[in-house]
């Protein structure tokens, strides 16, 4: 079971200070983080992934901090999903989705059989084996972004770091992502996602609230202490209310 | 692969393989009055022409395509690691740095009065030119990179090239308008010429190909993870600052030996890769490998139509590429297919 820990964290981007001694721990399941736009939940996931060192502070990984690790051990131990995936080139859907596979063959190294039956796998399990042999830059943005899921998935870290994955996603896109990370949590893999969809988000199992860069609260996505602070971040201008056994988020444009 | 995918790498390499057969027959066959393949075979009975076509000719051919191999690599590495396809040695000042180099070498050559020109320069002289050129390149690359603050930003890199282009281009006259006899070598340089390439030529490009290709099919996949953008290639494992070195050491070293045998010769670098991609796009682990080949080609083609077109004389070589090049880019714009 993977555990990561924020320790202090301050980020300066520029003269904006982008997270202000942010502690955290993430522990097993799914970990959402919400908050408005520009309150630095993403650049919270590129310091939890190593891809953005902090002013102060530091990231641990089941007691190691990131900084003492390779490059390639820090690759097979967490996957990361951009925001925006580029797409330049004329890599096809299947050689994109193998090259998570890369921290794992070495850059040197040529895939497996193993590797092709995963990347086969991921493919399928992220519905895009049908049209595996297109190039990215043949498909929508929607097409484009399963792959690169499937490509975080096939790394087959134990901690998945998704930084808005419903990007670009349709509404049965958008819940088949919501099982495929569920079944990643359940065969053990901690996953942790940056999302603007609230009601995706308390599908969750735990919230992390970041306002302005800084932690404002974290706990069980159905805590309704935690619901408030949320609805108080995002300035009373939603509502969160039980609908079929679930939460949800609804705008609350009379407020 | 597709099947599709499949086939037309496939037909792309017997075509590349092909046509660089036929042309170093080509080659072979051009001469002053022309080309002829019937007076190549009677080459075989002539003892003096048969030495004139191995010590002139042969070498010549080779290492046209050698040169041509050796831009088409750079382009394509160039092309992949910038994730620009404008990028080509030219636009990143590799070339500049590289001519700027061996000018600098040509002017205190002449220093005691004797100038030396490609033609003349003996083999001591070659290894002192491809050191410099080697040396100008990288230093060129590596100022654009200074100045264009990292290769991230297109527009940024291209202008920072087009900068130091022109401020090495200003510093290279400023050397040849003090020492005024390197002006010859350096106009042989700037026209680019392949006409001066010998066996021992032959030796360093071949070297220089050598050299610069397995490393850059090594990390052909580091390209490919490059084309998803640096953060997602830095969680892929890839150590970004030691492939970013190679790669531009490659370039360097690729681009370097090339100007410094056989001068500026333009577009073959920036036009190789988008012929292979357009006829077969494929990954870098291909695409590499066959822009050598197709710039090869391309620069073999140029060699012979620059030999024949006005026999007895020549058109300089690189005046025929930019020629070629240019109107193929063009041809791309009007089309609406922006490079």
């Amino acid at each position: 079971m993977t555990a990561l820990r924020v320790e202090g964290v301050d980020v300066t981007l520029g003269s904006t200070h982008a997270l202000r001694a942010v502690t955290l721990d993430v522990g097993a399941g799914w970990t959402a983080i919400v908050g408005p736009n520009g309150a630095g939940k993403s650049t919270l996931l590129r310091v939890m992934a190593g891809l953005l060192p902090p002013d102060r502070g530091r990231v641990v990984l089941d007691g190691t901090p990131l900084t003492a690790l390779s490059s390639g051990e820090r690759a097979t131990r967490l996957a990361w999903l951009a925001q925006q995936g580029e797409a330049t080139g004329e890599l096809t859907v299947r050689e994109v989705v193998r090259l998570g596979r890369l921290a794992r063959q070495g850059l040197f190294g040529a895939p497996s059989a193993e590797d092709e039956a995963r990347v086969e796998q991921v493919m399928a399990d992220a519905e895009c084996l049908a049209w595996q042999e297109r190039r990215l830059h043949e498909l929508s943005g929607g097409e484009r972004q399963r792959v690169f899921l499937a490509r975080a998935i096939a790394v087959d870290a134990p901690l998945l770091l998704l930084d808005e994955p419903t990007t670009h996603l349709d509404p049965p896109h958008q819940i088949l992502l919501a099982h495929l990370l569920r079944r990643q949590v359940d065969s053990g893999v901690t996953v942790v996602s940056v999302l603007h969809d609230l009601s995706l988000a308390l599908l969750a199992d735990h919230l992390v609230i970041v306002d302005r860069g800084r932690l404002c609260a974290s706990g069980s996505s159905r805590d309704s202490t935690l619901h408030r602070v949320l609805i108080e971040v995002f300035g009373g201008a939603i509502r969160v209310e039980r609908f079929e056994q679930r939460w949800i988020v609804i705008p609350h444009i009379d407020g | 692969m597709t099947s599709n995918d499949a086939r037309r790498r496939r037909v792309l390499a017997t075509g590349l393989g092909l046509m660089t057969v036929l042309l170093l027959g080509a080659g072979l066959a051009a001469g002053s009055e022309g080309w002829s393949l019937p007076a190549l075979w009677r080459t075989w009975n002539d003892g003096d022409a048969l030495g004139i076509v191995a010590a002139i000719r042969a070498p010549r051919t080779l290492g046209a395509w050698l040169t041509g191999a050796l831009l088409g690599l750079s382009g394509a590495v160039a092309q992949g690691l910038f994730r620009n396809p404008l990028a080509d040695p030219y636009l990143l000042g590799s070339a500049s740095g590289a001519s700027l180099a061996v000018v600098l070498v040509l002017a205190a050559s002449t220093l005691g009065g004797h100038a030396i020109s490609f033609a003349t320069a003996d083999a001591l002289a070659r290894f002192g030119l491809v050191g410099a050129a080697f040396v100008g390149a990288l230093l060129g690359v590596m100022l654009t990179l200074t100045l264009a603050r990292g290769a991230q930003q297109t527009t940024r890199l291209l202008l920072a090239g087009v900068v130091v282009g022109v401020v090495l281009a200003a510093l290279s006259d400023l050397v040849t308008s003090a020492a005024p006899d390197a002006l010859r070598g350096k106009q042989a340089f700037m026209l680019g010429s392949t006409g001066f390439l010998g066996w021992i030529s032959c030796a360093i490009l071949a070297a220089g190909l050598v050299v610069a290709l397995p490393p850059s099919w090594r990390l052909a996949r580091a390209l490919d993870a490059l084309t998803l953008g640096d953060d997602t290639a830095a969680s892929l494992g890839l150590p970004l600052l030691q492939v970013r070195v190679a790669l531009v050491g490659v370039i360097a070293l690729a681009t370097g030996v090339a100007v410094s045998q056989a001068g500026l010769i333009a577009f073959v670098g920036l036009a190789a890769p988008h012929l292979v991609r357009r006829f077969a796009p494929a990954a870098h682990g291909f695409s590499v490998v066959a822009s050598a080949a197709a710039g090869g080609v391309l620069l073999l083609l140029a060699d012979v139509l620059a030999r024949v077109l006005i026999a007895p004389d020549e058109v300089p070589v690189g005046v025929l590429t930019a020629l070629l090049g240019g109107s193929y880019l063009i041809w791309l714009l009007r089309r609406g297919r922006t490079p």
